[in-house]
């Protein structure tokens, strides 16, 4: 065994630059995949980390209308809901419009609903005493650099004007996955202004875009769905009900086709190198086709002399897939850095590197196949007389 | 080391009756051996000879187990190898022949000992004891101080020298040698040659060689003379 491997890696390195070029390569095409994979998985990391024992409650004709606050009440009273929060989304800009984050206006026990958002009772307080309070999430507050106490101030796009917040507190996401690029602030805040202009389409008094449920049990979530939209059936605004889940699933398969143009850009990558790995093994083995008749002749079998060439194909291929797995989580960090935190959560999975090592591993195995049959087709005599 | 003498040197190592040979070139037929008669006794040294195409490479290949002939018989210590499927020729081959090469085909990327080795490995040995007879037999060609020498690093005639190690190591039955000086300067020829004269004399071995070096045939007991496929007798040694 021990002789195989010894004998694999200096076939292996026998032309230094060509393997060099190939490692190179497959290191490469392994990171844009690790790379492009983790885009998929920050594409998704929103509708992973939701919860499916939360229900969200919108106007069931479409996102852009909304429901009165009344329905609060009426939607806590229906079995199984324990707690319900309501949230307006709020899209205001902060500086640029590249500055883009996601704000909501929520009612102040919406981190009771949110347990995966964490943040002190002493802040917590803190924030609902302050009429203009706001809390953020720590990513967004690492992006921007805001802190407690900070005096921020958005330009409404939706609800006209210069808006100012205070910051009273940053919280944490339960684990690394989840999500915390989001501000929330007061709900009366928002409705205080509308209730001070004229009567609008955009913006109506005591209206909310979602009400946020949490349920007694996850699997009776579809049961629970049902009953508050059959309450609501012949209202003035019938309602939708999901879990969280499938309602940031449902944002997501806005772009299933762009994610499923990433995904297949990522494997064509896997293909292209498997070309050229294959190409490296076929010159590789076709040089030495003297030297594996001659081993042929002193009486080593075709399957040994496969199971060499396939352990300095998965050896090459596992090396230059090591490095660019290697590479991929601080390439990872600066990609997220040059895009300016597009993805809050842009960490490479664990089924991402389990994606590279399957990827690599078949590279290795799959550019040995041609190279290994030929070994079996070579005729000693004919071997021994190739010129080299 | 097996050697083969005393009372076994009267049986015939190599026995060889009808043995024909063809090749298809395009849709040309060629003949190459017609029909051979052949006895090589155990503990001979036999040199073929004959011009170039008198199919006398064609005859080692065959007696070597590594090509088939078209029909006759061939055995070699009492087994018609002839007879054998690819996977037991093969096996066959590992424990009972010992090949030199014109060009010495040894690896480039092992060591002379690594290259002695090789074969070592289709014979069940553990390392250390593949250490030990690699180093044996290096030192029994004289090159004991380039045990860690990789090819490229030696003379065409320590090349040699280490390609007959190789092909003693497995103290194989028959030792068939593909014009072993022919890459060689007259020194290392003669060198290899009385190399090979002593791995008969002293320990025995059969060896067949195909040359067309007639200085080399002084170091074979016999030769034998083929020509356009067929056996001549009482040839002029010239080609």
């Amino acid at each position: 065994m021990l002789f195989i491997l010894n004998i694999s890696l200096k076939n292996a390195f026998r032309h230094k630059i060509r393997t060099i070029l190939t490692l190179l390569g497959l290191a490469v095409a392994l990171l844009a995949f690790g790379l492009l994979q983790t885009v998929i998985t920050a594409w998704y990391s929103k509708a992973t980390s939701a919860s499916t024992a939360r229900l969200v409650t919108r106007n069931a004709t479409s996102l852009i209308f909304d429901l009165p606050i009344y329905y609060k009440d009426q939607i806590r009273g229906i079995k199984g809901i324990t707690e319900v929060a309501h949230a307006q989304w709020f899209g205001g800009i902060y500086k640029l419009p590249k500055n883009f984050f996601p704000q909501f206006a929520v009612s102040s026990n919406y981190l009771d609903v949110y347990s995966d958002f964490i943040l002190t009772d002493e802040k917590k307080i803190a924030w609902i005493n302050e009429k203009r309070g706001a809390i953020v999430g720590r990513q967004l507050a690492n992006r921007f650099n805001f802190k407690e106490g900070d005096r921020i101030q958005l330009k409404g796009t939706i609800y006209p004007g210069n808006w100012e917040f205070i910051i009273k507190g940053v919280y944490e996401g339960s684990d690394d996955t989840k999500v915390t690029d989001r501000m929330f602030f007061h709900w009366d805040y928002l409705n205080s202004y509308i209730l001070g202009i004229p009567k609008n389409n955009l913006a109506a008094p005591n209206n909310v875009g979602v009400f946020i449920s949490t349920i007694d049990d996850s699997r009776n979530a579809a049961r629970i769905s049902d009953n508050i939209d059959t309450f609501f059936k012949n209202s003035v605004a019938p309602s939708y009900t999901e879990t969280e889940q499938a309602f940031q699933l449902g944002f997501v398969a806005m772009s299933d086709q762009i994610i499923e143009a990433i995904r297949t850009v990522s494997y064509v990558i896997v293909l292209i190198i498997l070309a050229v790995m294959a190409n490296t093994m076929s010159m590789s083995v076709r040089e030495r086709t003297r030297e594996l008749a001659t081993m042929k002749a002193l009486g080593f079998k075709p399957s040994f002399l496969s199971t060499l060439i396939f352990s300095e194909s998965l050896l090459i291929a596992l090396i230059g897939g090591s490095i660019g797995m290697l590479l991929t989580p601080p390439s990872a960090s600066a990609f997220q850095l040059v895009t300016d935190n597009i993805f809050p959560v842009f960490a490479v999975s664990q089924k991402t590197v389990m994606l590279q090592i399957i990827c690599a591993s078949s590279v290795g195995v799959l550019a040995a196949i041609a190279p290994a049959i030929n070994v079996f087709k070579i005729k000693v005599v004919d071997g021994l007389k190739t010129v080299t | 080391m097996r050697g083969n003498s005393g009372a076994n040197l009267d049986i015939d190592l190599v026995r060889i009756n009808e043995l024909r040979k063809s090749y298809f070139r395009g849709e040309q037929t060629v003949t190459v051996l017609k029909g051979i008669n052949l006895k090589v006794q155990n503990g001979g040294f036999t040199a073929l000879m004959g011009p170039s195409g008198s199919g006398k490479s064609t005859l080692l290949n065959l007696i070597a187990g590594i090509d088939k002939p078209d029909s006759g018989r061939l055995t070699v210590s009492g087994i018609d190898i002839t007879s054998l499927s690819e996977s037991d020729l093969a096996e066959w081959r590992s424990q009972n022949i010992g090949f030199i090469f014109q060009f010495y085909n040894l690896m480039p990327v092992l060591t002379a000992a690594q290259n002695v080795e090789l074969p070592l490995l289709l014979l069940n040995f553990t390392s250390k004891a593949r250490r030990s007879r690699a180093r044996m037999v290096l030192e029994m060609v004289g090159l004991e101080d380039r045990l860690d020498h990789y090819p490229n690093e030696l003379s065409g005639g320590q090349q040699q020298r280490v390609a007959i190690a190789r092909a003693i190591v497995t103290d194989p039955t028959l030792i068939v040698a593909d014009e072993p000086t022919g890459d060689l300067d007259r020194q290392s020829a003669s060198d290899v040659l009385d190399l090979l004269q002593r791995l008969n004399l002293e320990v025995g071995k059969t060896i067949i060689m195909v040359t067309h070096d007639i200085h080399a045939t002084r170091s074979a007991k016999d030769v034998i003379h083929l020509d356009k496929g067929e056996l001549v007798e009482n040839k002029p040694l010239a080609y």
